[in-house]
């Protein structure tokens, strides 16, 4: 039984920064932090949805948790045990625990193989079984995915991108992962397409007791997959809550405005906040509060003091001086 | 209360045909739309991918690339000239004056090597009798009033110093500085940040109340349509299979598709445990199915439909559905 208060991943303070460089003396003078102390926890079974504009560091975010990019700071633990320093070895390993389904499924498939060759490649690189096994394993991911068996043999050009995203999710299911990093899985899709792949992702879940990751820019998305959600600012995180309490009753201004500004069937349901300018540069972002700049509640003291991610009620933080209790 | 007039109508699209004549096949891209523009509206082609929507904006200023394109039957009606059909010299007075026309992608719809200024300013001189100096003082105002600040500035940057709202801006300045009659924009909110996103259905919403300008908004997103749209045309299948005003696709959707495409749009401001999805994909627009284009993915499918196009049936004065439920 899936246990939803046991943490299957913490992240603790965790950083990563790409050093800017100039000069033929490659001299340092320069970080852009994509991802600036961020913490939170996912647990056994749950599906967390982490949420921005392009450029707040989601993705990097994603990546880092996989170890596809090396932390600058800061620890991931994952069933109790720090992975932050593993080596080659034991990192194929949790490999096999946790995956990564991505965004583009047109780059995310070798076009030189069969999607069962793709789909297989996991098994074969850990060594799980032999060909026949493989091959009945192959049949059976196909057909969670609602793919055909058939469709084996076909190459990905042959097949349209929610084919190929499909393709995506069975190669990430093929080593039966515990934790799913699904960086913006249906972003590129068409509407009637989205809404099978995110119903695929949900029943796969509830079958398998699978964890997520959930990252995109779309909240309407996010809203339908995820039960607790972070919304990420400028490589922070500024408000962590539950779905509900997110939607119903946001804290963080950016939060609101972000809500304000999605588009709805129903327009005027909610009073539009409308953001001046564009989000700043992670290269230089602005001191105290990073979203200052652009704050329609902004006080002297968000110019100075960063604000820290606050639990302000039962499993509702905030990062925003606003509320401090 | 309708901001547009019913009948000063100011673009007429009759059953327009737009093949791409390829080595592998005919596509037929667009295969018979019909829809009229009004006055100080905004009308949303809408529709996923393949279903022909940006061909219909580009046949009306006949910018797709010819060959392997072609107008194969049809008319647009402007100014009681046949766009279809009149000669290139005619057409060029109406690209960019009286019509203009903001492609999806602000990125590559911007000359890299040319600046910001050099690109409106061309335009100006071009249709208008203004000299450099004249010319640039409009685009410095039109860029103040389309919100971009230091307007100055920004007429001798390059598109790459703009960012992606930015440039967005800058494409619909250059689009409004012949004072065009009709503004179309493909998919203007698709690769804008939410934020940014609300920034520019602004924007397009001052220039329908303030400047009155005639919209043909086209995107794939029903919730950007419910937000700037008057009336909506829903394509399918290089076919318009419904239309009426935004309201009533919202509220009341005749065709099966519109249907399932608002069940299955994940939306803030609906509670919902599980989306309904539609299901298949959308054809190849190389392989239409016969008869109703949509009827393999059809919940509501009948034997007709496998044979025969549904003739477009009228529910109401404004609202038109091409079904053959309604038939």
């Amino acid at each position: 039984m899936p246990d939803k208060d046991k943490p299957l991943l913490e992240v603790k303070e965790l950083k990563k920064y790409y050093p800017l460089t100039a000069g033929i003396t490659s001299r340092h003078i320069g970080d852009i932090k994509a991802v600036d102390g961020v913490s939170f926890s996912v647990g056994e079974g749950e599906s967390l949805g982490l949420v921005g504009e392009s450029g707040c560091g989601k993705s990097t975010l994603g990546k880092t948790i996989l170890r596809l990019e090396e932390p600058t700071g800061g620890k991931i633990i994952y069933k109790g045990t720090d992975i932050t320093t593993l080596d080659k070895k034991a990192l194929r390993q949790l490999r096999k625990e946790i995956q990564i389904i991505f965004q583009d499924p047109e780059a995310s498939l070798d076009p030189r193989m069969t999607i069962g060759q793709s789909i297989c490649e996991p098994l074969v690189i850990h060594n799980i079984g032999d060909d026949r096994e493989r091959e009945e394993m192959l049949v059976w991911l196909l057909e969670k995915v609602g793919l055909e068996p058939n469709q084996a043999s076909l190459y990905p050009h042959e097949l349209s991108g929610g084919q190929k995203q499909r393709v995506g999710i069975a190669r990430a299911l093929a080593l039966n992962p515990k934790l799913i990093v699904a960086d913006e899985p249906v972003s590129a899709l068409d509407v009637s397409i989205q809404a099978q792949i995110l119903n695929l992702m949900l029943d796969i879940q509830n079958q398998m007791g699978l964890s997520y990751l959930f990252i995109a820019h779309d909240l309407s998305v996010i809203k339908y997959v995820a039960r607790r959600i972070a919304v990420m600012y400028l490589g922070k995180i500024v408000e962590l809550a539950e779905r509900e309490a997110l939607f119903g009753n946001p804290l963080h201004p950016y939060t609101e405005a972000l809500l304000s500004s999605v588009p709805t069937l129903i327009p005027g349901a909610r009073k539009r906040v409308l953001l001046i300018g564009e989000v700043p540069s992670p290269l230089n972002p602005p001191p105290g509060c990073r979203f200052h700049p652009r704050c329609p509640h902004v006080m002297p003291a968000c110019r100075q003091e960063e604000p820290a991610l606050i639990e302000v009620s039962q499993g509702h933080s905030v990062a925003c001086h606003l509320h401090r209790s | 209360m309708q901001s547009y007039s019913r009948n000063n109508i100011i673009l007429r699209v009759n059953d327009l045909k737009t093949y791409f004549f390829t080595r592998r096949g005919v596509v037929k891209a667009v295969d018979g739309v019909s829809f009229e523009l009004r006055q100080g509206e905004c009308l949303c082609l809408v529709g996923e991918s393949g279903c022909g929507k940006s061909v219909t904006a580009l046949s009306i200023l006949r910018l797709f690339d010819s060959p392997p394109g072609r107008i194969v039957g049809g008319t647009v009606v402007y100014n009681s000239t046949d766009l279809a059909s009149c000669p290139d010299q005619e057409l060029r007075k109406v690209r960019g004056k009286e019509i203009a026309l903001i492609l999806q992608e602000a990125q590559s719809a911007l000359n890299p090597v040319l600046t910001i200024g050099d690109q409106i300013i061309e335009q100006m001189k071009i249709h208008l009798p203004l000299s450099t100096d004249e010319a640039r003082f409009k685009a410095i105002n039109l860029l103040r009033e389309m919100g971009i600040p230091s307007a100055e500035d920004v007429l001798n940057y390059y598109p790459h110093q703009l960012s992606g709202g930015m440039k967005q801006r800058v494409l619909v300045t250059m689009s409004l500085c012949c004072d065009p009659k009709i503004l179309i924009a493909d998919e203007p909110t698709t690769a804008v940040d939410v934020t940014i996103k609300a920034q520019v259905l602004d924007m397009f919403h001052q220039l329908k109340t303030k400047r009155q300008m005639s919209l043909i908004f086209i995107t794939h997103d029903l919730a950007v349509v419910a937000e700037i749209g008057d009336r909506a045309v829903v394509m399918y299948g290089g076919r318009d299979v419904e239309t009426a005003p935004v309201s009533e696709i919202i509220s009341a959707p005749a065709h099966p598709y519109t249907a399932g495409l608002l069940e299955c749009l994940p939306d803030l401001s609906r509670e919902m445990s599980r989306l309904n999805s539609i299901p298949g994909m959308p054809p190849d627009p190389s392989k239409m199915p016969p008869g109703c284009t949509f009827h393999p993915r059809c919940p509501k499918m009948i034997d007709i439909c496998r044979t025969q196009e549904p003739p477009l049936a009228e529910i109401s004065k404004e609202h038109k559905v091409r079904c053959h439920l309604y038939a």
